[in-house]
């Protein structure tokens, strides 16, 4: 196969796969095989030697739940206990490398804990149709249910144990889990109570709710370190699935096979491929776009009384599944994203836009002409940045900024002076004369001149999202501009957003953070420029830049920052070396 | 003094009366008049927090008298019925000293852990909540509880370091379960029969802690400070399966509480906030009746309050940069229509409290509640002059029902005095000008 060239930043040609050969590829080893060497043999010699920082991150709440659904099934019903994350460097998931768990937190947890462990281990209730847990979950059924089976619980706790703590269980701390669970049983003469008991305490180990980054020497680069198999699984794992590794990922890591560049290429296909990559692109799209204010969000019914709970929810659906639908299961360009005319509808959604629906879920294609085109259009955009009760350029154009282009704008500053804006005689029948009544104070105009211009073009839409030819019975001037490119309504602004050179280096880097799962530094412009090319030289297609982050040596290789200066020889673990 | 009664020195202080009474005496009715509990123990004092959004009026809401027997003015005029059962502090301020001024959030924090934030998201010390729960918390099954009436989950008032927020509980069916599910040991029940669990849990816990020391031994040091806290929040955890295995002391004041049906709606109506606000109260309150947490945290508005009002484009944050200021009435008047709303939950708040019989008295009597807010006049986000309230009596430590003017002093002392009336026994509070080692002595009995 003839594979593309493409020149890297420092000017080395490289030779590279197709992202379009690959996305269509179905992982079958030969295939795979044939490329991955190339793939690796072709980076520049700086992103060969590129590394990425070992990190601790606490689990998020839907890490949480989607973990919990794989291991127990779906039908295992649990809050999260998780306190929310800060948001840093654009987004929440990268709160979690420095996030603490406070007590009243912890007790959080031993109640998810124990809602979890006493529902796995439940017998049912025949009478109420519930189907027994035990009976599916627990492989295995104990001599006497009064007393403890140490085999029983071996067998279930070294298969589930596996799955929680993201590796093999070292015999003596499964010995240690049977044992324990033992006494448990015996104490309360319930064979599952000690089970479940024993479950509990997994289900609270700073080994499981954090996602502890283990590293060991790298044995192709003497004094190199990379992460351990088990570590590096869960590294994809968390990133392309927003979960725990599954049993066939734990499998590769095993088995080695995830360290060989035959291996490592076939597992990334298969979670590319797999279904559950849904969830982890969702979930990268919702942090995202700070989709979490929906979990707050209403609109004031006296103005909107059209959008109900029920349309915001949907909001937020319709534009996860036109994310989704676009970048993966048609595979097309990022940027289009943003001028898409293609989405779905639902019923409730179809009386704000106007449209007609029938029950349920539908694709749904706006016309030729429409103003609705692309993700700023869609009502969740509209909505959430914007007041209960009417629509905020300066909020839609902040957004615009920060979430998509990576641009923060400065906080406004504490001696704002109002007086313009608060005039009683002034009369502002449009927010266009509101907000330029802003940009004839300096110390306003400073940071409104960044915001509203592009925000502006978005005022066809009320604060809920509806289309509206004029605000107080004045026509909608919908002109606007962006960095320098001016258009005459939204069409135009789509348009432009579109070929914004930010957009695409924005979630390039927005993802390789978020694969990384902290905040970057000066030390990863080197992959990011890289990153940036590629993406560029295959279309903007997102599959095509989630293998390249995964399948850079940056991905799995670490610095490891300087250890403690005392070691204790009993802190390494069976499968790796601590660090920080 | 056998003829001075708790109730009659209470009387004298409701109608105003300068009643000096000392701790000791006050213990001495406690146990004599059975106002302690059924073990002999006096009541516990119990700290919490109140915390409402953007400010005041000042014209319109700083009383003209100091002391007792004030007038109440129009924006606070809904605290007419608990006027008795608090004190309101003005003119305190807050000193920012080189740190930027970040808007909403500045105030509150320096209030909160008596020193100026530098960044936005950085969170100095911990909240005085963390430290009183430190002294006072340990006993009961909760160390402190939070929550708001926003029905949001990232409006807290309440962390113990940059990176570990104590969440409120935002959820009214959530909260309830957390306080009476099927954990909840009722204190007056007939029979207690220690759950085995219990036992069980400890013994799974002692694995639990070996793998959180052997994780910590190799970690940096930013990372072993988080696995350190996870350890302490183990403990803490161990001391809850302990309390679950004593029988709890009768608690007269304790009562059942009905389960929330519905999650009120989402939003920030003020109507719905007031009454999200009202269902969390009760269910605080009855929280700390049953003793299941001395510290206490209720949120009415987050910083930047986005209350809104049927029918008005500006949520409350919206109008205090916006509305102009009424030329006859001289102020923001739908500005006002905000804090006055926030005030009639204040109001609910105290008399929540007042309502449950504790001993001779209420158990407002036995609580201190320190309220304030992030601002002073928010429209040009002045930290002068922040306003904050106590309620309650701590245990008969202080007088209520007075005016404190702060002659432009720290308003950090206010924290400070609090914290000794807990029994936090520091030198000093706060950091540079919001330094202070002065207790507001008016109040104190």
């Amino acid at each position: 196969m003839m594979l593309p060239r493409l020149r890297s930043p420092a000017g080395t040609v490289l030779a590279l796969m197709t992202g379009l050969a690959l996305a269509g590829c179905t992982a079958s080893d030969s295939t795979v095989a044939s490329k991955s060497p190339a793939v690796a043999q072709a980076l520049p010699t700086e992103l060969l030697t590129a590394s990425s920082t070992p990190r601790r991150r606490l689990m998020t709440g839907q890490q949480y739940l989607n973990t919990i659904a794989y291991i127990f099934g779906n039908d295992i019903a649990v809050i999260s206990p998780f306190a929310p994350l800060q948001r840093t460097e654009g987004l929440l998931a990268l709160g979690a490398f420095s996030a603490g768990v406070p007590s009243g937190e912890l007790q959080q947890f031993q109640r998810a804990a124990t809602t979890v462990a006493s529902q796995v281990v439940d017998d049912g209730n025949l009478e109420l149709s519930v189907p027994s847990h035990r009976d599916s979950l627990i492989p295995c059924k104990p001599v006497d249910a009064k007393k403890a089976d140490a085999a029983c619980a071996a067998k279930f706790l070294k298969a589930t144990g596996r799955l929680l703590y993201r590796h093999p269980l070292s015999e003596a701390k499964l010995a240690s889990l049977v044992d324990t669970a033992g006494k448990a049983a015996d104490q309360l003469g319930d064979f599952y109570g000690g089970l479940s008991s024993v479950l509990e305490g997994t289900l609270i180990s700073p080994d499981v709710l954090f996602v502890n980054d283990r590293s060991e020497p790298d044995p192709k680069r003497p004094g190199r370190q990379r992460l351990d198999a088990y570590s590096l699984a869960a590294r994809l794992s968390f990133f392309l699935w927003n979960a725990a590794p599954d049993d066939k990922l734990l499998k590769a890591a095993e088995s080695g096979e995830l360290y060989t560049d035959k291996g490592r290429a076939r597992v990334v296909e298969m979670m590319l491929a797999s279904p559950r990559l849904e969830a982890g692109v969702r979930a990268f799209f919702d942090d995202m776009l700070g989709f979490d204010a929906f979990n707050n969000l209403a609109k004031d019914a006296a103005v909107y009384p059209a959008e109900t709970g029920t349309t915001l929810t949907d909001a937020r659906e319709q534009t996860l599944r036109t994310i989704y639908d676009h970048l993966i299961t048609k595979n097309r360009d990022y940027r289009d994203l943003f001028t898409t005319r293609d989405t779905f509808m639902s019923p409730t959604l179809g009386a704000i836009y106007h449209v007609p629906t029938t029950p349920g879920w539908m694709p749904y294609t706006f016309p030729e002409g429409s103003p609705r085109v692309g993700l700023l259009t869609q009502v969740s955009f509209l909505a959430v940045h914007a007041h209960p009760g009417r629509s905020s350029a300066t909020r839609r154009g902040k957004a615009l900024r920060e979430l998509l282009l990576c641009q923060p704008v400065p906080l406004p500053p504490p001696n704002v002076d109002f007086s313009l804006v608060e005039d009683a005689k002034a009369v502002f029948k449009t927010a266009r004369e509101r907000v330029t009544a802003h940009l004839q104070n300096p110390v306003c105009a400073g940071c409104h001149r960044i915001t509203d211009p592009m925000g502006l073009a978005l005022e066809n839409f009320d604060g809920a999202g509806q289309f509206r030819a004029t605000e107080r019975d004045t026509p909608i001037d919908a002109t606007g501009s962006l960095d320098g490119t001016a258009f005459k309504d939204v069409v135009g602004l789509a348009e432009t957003l579109r070929n914004h050179p930010a957009l695409t280096s924005c979630l390039a880097k927005r993802v390789y953070s978020y694969g990384l799962g902290g905040p970057l530094s000066m030390a990863d412009k080197p992959e990011l420029d890289y990153l940036n090319e590629r993406f560029a030289q295959h279309g903007y297609k997102l599959t095509d830049l989630l293998r390249a982050i995964v399948l850079s040596p940056a991905f799995s290789d670490v610095t490891v920052p300087e250890a403690p200066a005392v070691k204790s020889a009993a802190a390494s673990t069976a499968h790796g070396t601590e660090v920080q | 003094m056998k003829d001075y009664t708790r109730r009659r020195i209470l009387r004298g202080m409701l109608g105003g009366t300068a009643v000096t009474v000392a701790l000791p005496m006050l213990n001495c009715f406690l146990n004599s008049n059975g106002t302690a509990l059924a073990s002999g123990e006096a009541m516990p004092v119990r700290f919490g927090t109140w915390g409402w959004g953007l400010g005041m009026n000042k014209s319109i809401f700083v009383p003209k008298q100091t002391g007792a027997h004030y007038e109440l003015p129009e924006e606070i005029q809904a605290l007419k019925p608990i006027q008795q059962h608090i004190n309101l502090f003005t003119n305190f301020n807050t000193f920012k000293d080189g740190a930027p001024l970040m808007c909403h959030h500045t105030g509150w924090v320096i209030l909160r852990t008596g020193i100026a934030p530098t960044q936005a998201q950085v969170r100095p010390g911990e909240t005085i909540d963390v430290t009183v729960a430190k002294r006072i918390g340990n006993t009961t099954r909760f160390q402190t509880l939070s929550a708001t009436a926003t029905g949001d989950v990232r409006d807290s008032y309440s962390y113990e370091n940059a990176n570990s927020i104590n969440a409120p509980e935002f959820s009214p069916i959530r909260f309830y379960q957390r306080l009476f599910g099927p954990d909840y040991q009722d204190p007056n029940a007939p029979e207690f029969k220690p759950n085995p669990r219990a036992m069980v849990r400890k013994s799974v816990l002692s694995g639990v802690l070996d793998e959180t020391k052997e994780l910590s031994k190799m970690a940096g040091a930013e990372d072993k400070a988080r696995l350190d806290q996870y350890f302490t929040g183990l403990r803490d955890l161990e001391k809850q399966f302990d309390i679950q295995l004593t029988k709890p002391k009768p608690l007269a004041a304790c009562h059942a509480v009905k389960a929330p049906k519905d999650e009120p709606k989402a939003g920030l109506d003020a109507t719905l906030v007031a009454e999200r606000h009202r269902v969390m109260t009760d269910l605080m309150v009855m929280a700390v009746a049953c003793d299941q947490t001395r510290v206490f945290n209720m949120a009415y508005a987050g910083e930047t309050a986005a209350t809104s009002k049927p029918g008005y484009e500006k949520p409350h944050h919206t109008a205090t940069h916006e509305e102009p200021t009424h030329p006859e009435l001289g102020y923001q008047e739908q500005v006002s229509w905000f804090t006055r709303r926030a005030m009639e939950s204040w109001a609910y708040y105290v008399d929540a409290l007042s309502k449950v019989k504790e001993g001779d008295g209420t158990l407002l009597d036995n609580c201190l509640v320190y309220a304030l807010s992030d601002i002073s006049y928010a429209k040009i986000h002045s930290l002068d002059g922040i306003p904050m309230f106590t309620a309650g009596r701590a245990g008969g430590k202080i007088k209520t029902g007075l005016h404190i003017d702060g002659n432009n002093g720290p308003g950090t002392r206010l924290g400070y005095t609090a914290m000794k009336l807990m029994g936090v026994d520091v030198p000093s509070w706060g950091s540079q000008s919001n330094t202070t080692s002065k207790e507001i002595g008016e109040i104190l009995v």
